[in-house]
């Protein structure tokens, strides 16, 4: 195979920051020692759209289902230009993809793109681990265990941290070419959330610190927020931006998009002890009692009732977590989840809909869309 | 929506017998939904003619009958009950076909009976392959192209709309006949001669022909309000073109992108939407170009299925026990997650780990036929093994199957991989055989390219590469060697699902030593848990499996524990009764306070179901993967049942320590297995035995003939089923058994392959030959002992067909209607003279063979039987239940007191089983009956006489008695008396006979007249087969002729089978079917449930 294996089956450990430790293999990037906050994923199919999403800046992912990179990276799955996780842990990493859309394999790839990486761990174990002690720091690679000790508790985690600057487009850009004139602000938006947008509208990209006043120079339908990582109370900047547009414009927001429009409504946010991250969770949407099979990422949330001014639309049927929110006064609404997918079920593609609808008529929006 | 209230009855139609293609899955989803819908409140009302499954278990409905899975029957039963509902989607596509019929028949209307759980339109647009195409067409669903033909240039005109290659299927054809695959339009001419030649309808169906390409299932549930989500996904490793059930399948699918997946769930959901299956479970299947991901529908069952309780133990999540629920209300959100308990039913469950199915084959059972896999199912059962990784559970699976493979090669059994040359592997591995797998590891293992095994066979090159790894750490391990593995190489090897036995095998080491060896490193197996999410959520049930990782998630309970070992994949011989009588042990122990501890690895069962024990392994029945069970739960385990599984515990028996096993002893069960210690026991206890003796060659075989005269049965020792056992009348057929049993003794056995040779001839495996006892009836008893010395007689059967059919394939009946007091009273005292010498403590199965008043001793088994349940529903005595408490200690007189033991129930009644043959899979082999068991299922008839119950017994088989008509008859001389007397009764009935001339002789030189002497074959009358083809003959009487080669009635058997006309082939089979059809036309039909039977036996007691 390719050169990338350098450091293919070369022992490596990882240490969690409470000193818990796996045994495995190096892959992907040859690092002596790569850190970040670990978090799970359980979903079965979709490891590229993940690795590639910029929500995962700062986090190491661990994939639960064992065989990861069966069928290769394919040019046409990316979420953004490039990963911003810190690194994949998996239980087995294949050695040929094999599916007609692939390229290049997992491995190489993530080496190409400096990912580094750790095959051969007890990923059910660390999963069980995560899940009672909570998402935490760690560090993994090649370097003896106490270096990796070290580097897990020197790690500081993504409390308070905001991650929104290093994803954010440094420059404003367009895409799609519906009817309709979105500006989408990019705290590390996913190219499938684009792609969704692009066919009910033109979309004008916009980095996560451009002011209100400039978009709305220009005539604009509705304002996206996007998803993105991190703790939703260190992106100040993005709240007062949001506040300041509270029924200027009609207003969705996505997953970290949705936390601060919650922020900007006056509401309070929280970290859920190892967040939701997957395909296949449960969400009722209240007004008929349905369920929506969503994919979900996201290690904050919404805490329940403190926002006055909208309604809860979607509950997790999991663990209560609100899901979705619509305001009462003005026409906005937001998801935890992620209606387009990428990976994950489509189940809740219709909220695109949804919006093309509020920019369409914003003054009757949120009342009637709300039963 | 909460559950319905504006019905209170629900009548459930189970599956009927087990045969290919429908086996023990619908026991499993049937007794859940029982469960589930008395729990809800819900009257049950049960119909399943099988008596050997869980669901007919008096205890899991208010009404149960036992009766044929006929229209006129069920509607019988529906006049009686009532019901409010029925339904039908949990026994498989024989309770869905009933449904169909009882819809059109009006008797749904007329008793005011709603179908629930599918409506019959849905039905219709899934089952009818035009309105299925048209539908999926509409929804933008792509189909296999396809056409109908009827005359040869349509076909070809059909053919080029479609485009080559085609399959063409001819309509209304068993057995595969006319099918085939056409590169071009002059091929196509020429097969599509043959298939509208072979169709009765002249009809066939032109498919494009999509193999190679790769196969998919996905497992979908929808509730009423229109909430879909996808069970589990699964991945065929063989590409089109292998039945589904044929397959090796891995869950969950392995190579789709998410972008393919998601696209394929759309496409499932808008087909359950489309079909109109309103609630419950369907199953999918799809077809995906490898080249270019392009995506047909191939079909859809709108019901649970063989791949839903595949799913539902893949994933932990119980599809029929949602169904069931959905079914009468409730939507999945209201419905929680079993194994989570804090989360609801309405998600999609994610695993982390890798399941892999391996099916398991019969064909050494049926000689003729080719072994080569295709579009019709073949396979009598099959093994699920799960593992983190694939190469770990397809290794497991593989082991699991217990066809002497250890696993993936690595073994003695890769030995018939040596004979080829590269070129020729490739060619044997790209025709499909339960042999490719090894052929594909054979092959990689000689430097043989994935590309080229890709090319050659389909199989994707992900499945490919995965082999290729184990083939790599093989080829490292032999280098290492033994003495120098470390902790880290051990891991490894583990992890690829390498058995201790193989790496023995691999370094010339006792598996002994390298476990030894391998725990002193620190590498021992680790357990995790199946639980639906992935280790998200914390799991509440105990449903493990084995793998080498960090955590052990096993824990052993707080009570006194029992573990029970099941017994495997099915197969003939060792079927579906073990698993009834493992569950009830289960059911029984919990019952008296134990911890009970399940080990298995057939998802077909209730026994593999999380909630049957307190805990589930799902692992292969072997020594190292039991023993790793034994140790998590050794603080506070009791013992291991190993008896009430058939043969599969019982040759773990030997190797576990005996201080662990319960009940009997295995010295005592090696003592009825071992020939010689077994005719010295029966000399000292006085009892008479046919003569006979062992022998591994032939010239002692002829110096034991010469003894004892002809004819004798030969037969293997250790054997299951009948394998193998054949009945020689002179010389040369004693060595010609003899040379076929060292064939399949030999190491190499190129021909036997790896079907195994569990049969083998060898010094330590001696053939045993006796004397066959001609004409005798053949009895079997089952009977219970306690360790106070106890004896109880379950029940005394007495066999419709005489010795020398297996007592597998003949029908028995119960009490015995021939037997005289005097007999009785010997066999009974036999029995227990039998146990208490033997030392039995819990089941005893005891064959005998009486002939005129003589009474001889056959064999025992110191084991659960065949016939436990159904002795269990003709005398309502639960043996199996009675026989687990007997076995941690219980004595007879404690539980007759404790009430769990009823005196047996010598109602006014009698149970007929009868068995239930799978030839129509086979075409090619003869149906006649013989001492090798084939039957895979089996059918019970329950009424008022004899005559009435065998009548219903062999409806419920499938073979309706006729009640006018015309009987074949063509008899052997020795069965011409017997045949006499049966054709008299025909004839008494208003039956036309027809004869062939001998036998037309005989009877009209006796006074019964015959209506037309046919011919022999090609010899210008009509014969035979000619009347039968043409629908004239409605039942056939054939016995064979002397009792030699007996070919010459194959043809006559072969036209039966296809035209589906019940056969005949024995003369006390034909008396009793006269007799039925006598009792039938006097008494009509009637229908009772078991409940009633055993309580009014019961009552009899009383009095």
């Amino acid at each position: 195979m390719s050169n990338r294996h350098q450091n293919e089956g070369v022992e490596a450990h990882l240490v969690l920051a409470d000193g818990t430790v796996f045994e495995g293999e190096a892959m992907g990037a040859a690092v002596e020692v790569a850190t970040g906050e670990v978090v799970f994923n359980t979903v079965l199919s979709g490891y590229q759209e993940v690795i590639t999403d910029p929500s995962y800046a700062g986090q190491v992912i661990a994939f639960t289902y064992p065989h990861i990179g069966n069928y290769g990276i394919s040019d046409a799955d990316y979420e953004s230009a490039r990963p911003f996780c810190r690194g994949v842990i998996v239980r087995e990493l294949a050695r040929r993809p094999s599916n007609w859309r692939s390229t290049v394999d997992l491995g190489t790839w993530l080496a190409t793109h400096g990912v580094p990486g750790i095959t051969g761990i007890d990923t059910r174990r660390l999963t069980r681990h995560i899940r009672d002690a909570g998402a935490m720091p760690c560090a993994f690679g090649t370097a003896d265990e106490a270096t990796l000790r070290a580097a897990a508790l020197a790690e500081r985690g993504t409390d308070g941290v905001d991650l929104v600057a290093g994803v954010t487009t440094p420059v404003r850009y367009t895409v799609g070419d519906g009817p309709l004139r979105v500006v989408a602000y990019d705290f590390g938006i996913k190219t499938s959330i684009l792609r969704q947008l692009g066919e009910i509208a033109t979309v004008d990209v916009v980095p996560a610190s451009t002011p209100a006043q400039e978009l709305l120079l220009q005539p604009v339908d509705g304002v996206f927020l996007s998803n993105g990582p991190g703790d939703p109370a260190a992106v100040t900047y993005a709240i007062a931006t949001i506040g300041s547009l509270l029924g200027q414009v009609p207003i969705f927001g996505i997953c970290l998009g949705h936390q601060l429009l919650a922020a900007a409504l006056g509401g309070q946010t929280y970290k859920l002890p190892f967040g939701h991250h997957g395909g296949n969770h449960p969400v009722m949407r209240l007004r008929d009692r349905a369920v929506e099979i969503t994919s979900q990422n996201h290690n904050y949330a919404v805490t329940q009732g403190s926002v006055d001014a909208a309604d809860v639309t979607h509950v997790n049927l999991n663990d209560g977590v609100v899901e979705g929110l619509r305001c009462r006064e003005i026409p906005a609404f937001s998801v935890q989840y992620h209606p387009e997918a990428g990976p994950g079920p489509h189940d809740a593609r219709y909220l695109f809909e949804e919006f093309r609808e509020l920019m369409r008529s914003p003054s009757k929006g949120s009342r009637a869309q709300a039963h | 929506m909460p559950k319905r209230t504006d019905i209170s009855s629900i009548l459930l139609i189970g599956s009927g017998p087990i045969v290919i293609g429908q086996a023990s899955e619908f026991d499993y989803s049937g007794t859940q939904a029982c469960r589930v819908l008395r729990a809800e409140g819900y009257r049950v009302i049960l119909v399943n003619s099988n008596p050997a499954t869980i669901m007919t278990d008096p205890e899991f409905a208010d009404r149960t009958y036992v009766e044929p899975l006929d229209v006129d029957v069920v509607a019988a039963i529906i006049e009686r009950e009532r019901p409010d509902a029925l339904l039908p989607t949990l026994g498989g596509q024989t309770a869905l076909n009933l449904a169909i019929a009882l819809s059109e028949r009006g008797v749904l209307d007329r008793f005011g009976v709603e179908l629930i759980g599918a409506s019959i339109e849905a039905i219709h647009t899934a089952e009818n392959r035009e309105r299925f195409k048209a539908a999926m067409t509409e929804i933008g669903l792509a189909v296999p192209n396809s056409g109908f033909a009827y005359k040869l240039d349509e076909a070809v005109k059909v053919g080029d709309d479609v485009g080559y290659p085609v399959i063409i299927r001819p309509s209304f054809i068993m057995g595969g006949g006319g099918t085939g695959i056409a590169a071009d339009a002059e091929e196509l001419y020429r097969l599509a001669e043959i298939g509208l030649a072979a169709s009765p309808i002249s009809e066939i169906l032109i498919e494009k022909s999509i193999a190679g390409w790769k196969e998919y299932e996905l497992e979908v549930m929808r509730d009423h309000a229109d909430n879909c989500v996808v069970v589990c996904s699964i991945e065929n490793l063989d590409p089109m073109g292998v039945h589904t059930g044929d397959s090796i399948t891995v869950a969950p699918a392995q190579t789709l992108s998410d972008v393919e997946y998601q696209r394929m769930r759309n496409a499932a959901f808008a087909c359950i939407r489309r079909i109109g299956v309103d609630t419950g479970g369907s199953n999918i299947q799809f077809a995906v170009d490898p080249a270019t991901g392009e995506m047909v529908v191939i079909e859809m069952n709108p019901r649970v299925s063989r791949s839903s309780a595949l799913a539902s133990k893949a994933t932990g999540f119980p599809i029929a026990k949602i169904a069931a629920r959905l079914a009468v209300g409730y939507t999945l959100d209201e419905i929680p997650n079993d194994i989570t308990r804090m989360t609801p039913a309405s998600f999609e469950p994610t695993i982390d780990y890798v399941v892999t199915k391996v099916p398991r084959w019969a064909f050494e059972k049926f000689p003729g036929t080719s072994g080569v896999l295709g579009t019709r199912m073949q396979s009598v059962g099959e093994a699920m093994a799960i593992g983190r990784t694939f190469p770990e559970s397809l290794q497991k699976g593989l082991r699991s199957l217990e066809h002497g493979r250890w696993g993936l090669n690595c073994d003695p059994g890769e030995a018939a991989l040596d004979g080829f040359d590269d070129d020729e592997l490739v060619r044997q591995a790209a025709i499909a055989t339960p042999d490719r797998p090894f052929q594909l590891e054979g092959a990689l293992r000689r430097g043989i390219s994935v590309e080229r095994l890709h090319q050659a066979t389909g199989v994707d090159p992900w499945f490919l590469d995965q082999i290729a790894m184990i083939t790599a750490e093989r080829a490292r391990l032999a280098e290492l060697g033994f003495a120098a593995m470390a902790r880290r190489d051990w891991r490894r090897a583990k992890r690829l699902g390498f058995a201790d036995a193989q790496l023995g095998w691999l370094w010339g080491v006792h598996e002994d030593e390298v476990r030894a060896a391998r725990l002193a490193a620190g590498v021992k197996a680790t357990f995790k848990t199946v639980d639906t999410c992935g280790a998200e959520f914390d799991a509440n049930t105990p449903y493990h499996y084995s793998t080498y990782e960090d955590e052990d998630e096993a824990r052993g309970g707080q009570r006194r524990t029992v573990v029970i070992l099941g017994s495997g994949p099915n197969r003939i011989g060792q079927g579906i009764e073990f698993d009834y009588c493992c569950v009830h042990a289960s059911f029984a122990l919990r019952d008296a306070g134990f911890d009970t501890v399940m080990v298995n690895c057939n998802p077909e069962t209730v026994s593999t179901d999380y909630d049957t024990s307190d805990r589930l392994y799902f692992e292969p029945l072997t020594y190292e993967d039991v023993m790793n069970v034994l140790e998590v739960e050794k603080e506070h385990l009791v013992g291991v049942i190993v008896s009430l599984g058939g043969q599969t515990p019982l040759k773990l028996a030997g190797r576990i320590p005996a201080e662990l096993v319960l009940g009997t002893p295995p010295a005592a069960i090696d003592e009825a297995e071992d020939r010689e210690r077994w005719n010295a026991l029966c000399h000292r206890l006085g009892l008479p035995q046919p003569e006979g003796g062992t022998a591994a060659e032939l010239d002692a075989a002829l110096n034991i003939t010469s003894r004892i005269g002809y004819p004798a049965l030969v037969r293997p020792s250790y054997v299951l089923g009948g394998r193998a056992m054949e009945i020689v009348y002179d010389d040369a057929g004693l060595a010609r058994a003899m040379a076929e049993l060292a064939r399949f003794g030999s190491a190499d056995g190129a021909i036997a392959g790896s079907l195994g040779r569990e049969g083998g001839l060898s010094a330590e495996r001696p053939v045993l030959i006796d004397r066959f006892l001609e004409d005798a009836t053949e009895v079997d008893v089952d009977a219970l002992r306690d360790a106070t010395g106890e004896v109880l007689i379950g029940a005394v059967m007495e066999h419709v067909e005489e010795a020398g059919v297996h007592s597998g394939d003949s029908a028995c009946v119960i009490p015995p209607p021939t037997l005289s007091a005097a007999v009785l009273a010997t066999i009974e005292g036999h029995t227990k003279a039998i146990a208490e010498a033997l030392g039995v403590v819990g089941l005893l199965n005891v064959q005998y063979a009486v002939q005129a008043q003589n009474v001889y001793v056959i064999e025992a088994n110191p084991r659960a039987s065949r016939t436990v349940p159904f002795v269990a529903k003709a005398t309502g005595v639960p043996l199996a239940k009675v026989a687990a408490r007997i076995m941690v200690g219980a004595t007879l007189a404690e539980l007759r007191a404790e009430g769990v033991l009823k005196p047996p129930a010598p109602g006014a009644h009698v149970s007929v089983k009868e068995a239930v043959l799978p030839f129509n899979r086979f075409p090619d082999v003869d149906t006649l009956l013989g001492p090798e068991m084939r039957s895979t299922g089996e059918v019970m008839g329950i009424d008022a006489t004899f005559g009435l119950a065998f009548a219903k017994s062999q409806t419920a088989a499938g073979d309706r008695l006729p009640e006018r008509g015309t009987v074949f008859l063509s008899l052997a001389d020795r069965d011409k008396p017997g045949g006499l007397v049966a054709a008299r009764r025909f004839v008494e009935l208003g039956f036309r006979l027809a004869a062939t001339d001998g036998t037309a002789a005989y009877l009209e030189a006796n006074g019964v007249p015959v209506a037309e002497v046919v011919g022999k074959l090609g010899a210008g009358a009509r014969s035979a087969v000619d009347l039968i083809a043409a629908g004239e003959i409605d039942l056939i009487v054939n016995t064979p002729r002397g009792r030699g080669p007996r070919a010459d009635g194959s043809y006559i058997r072969l036209a039966a089978n296809v035209q589906g006309v019940p056969c005949l082939t024995t003369a006390a089979a034909a008396l009793a079917a006269a007799g039925g059809i006598a009792d039938w036309a006097r008494h009509g039909l009637s229908v009772r449930s078991l409940q009633e039977f055993h309580e009014e036996g019961q009552q009899r007691l009383d009095l």
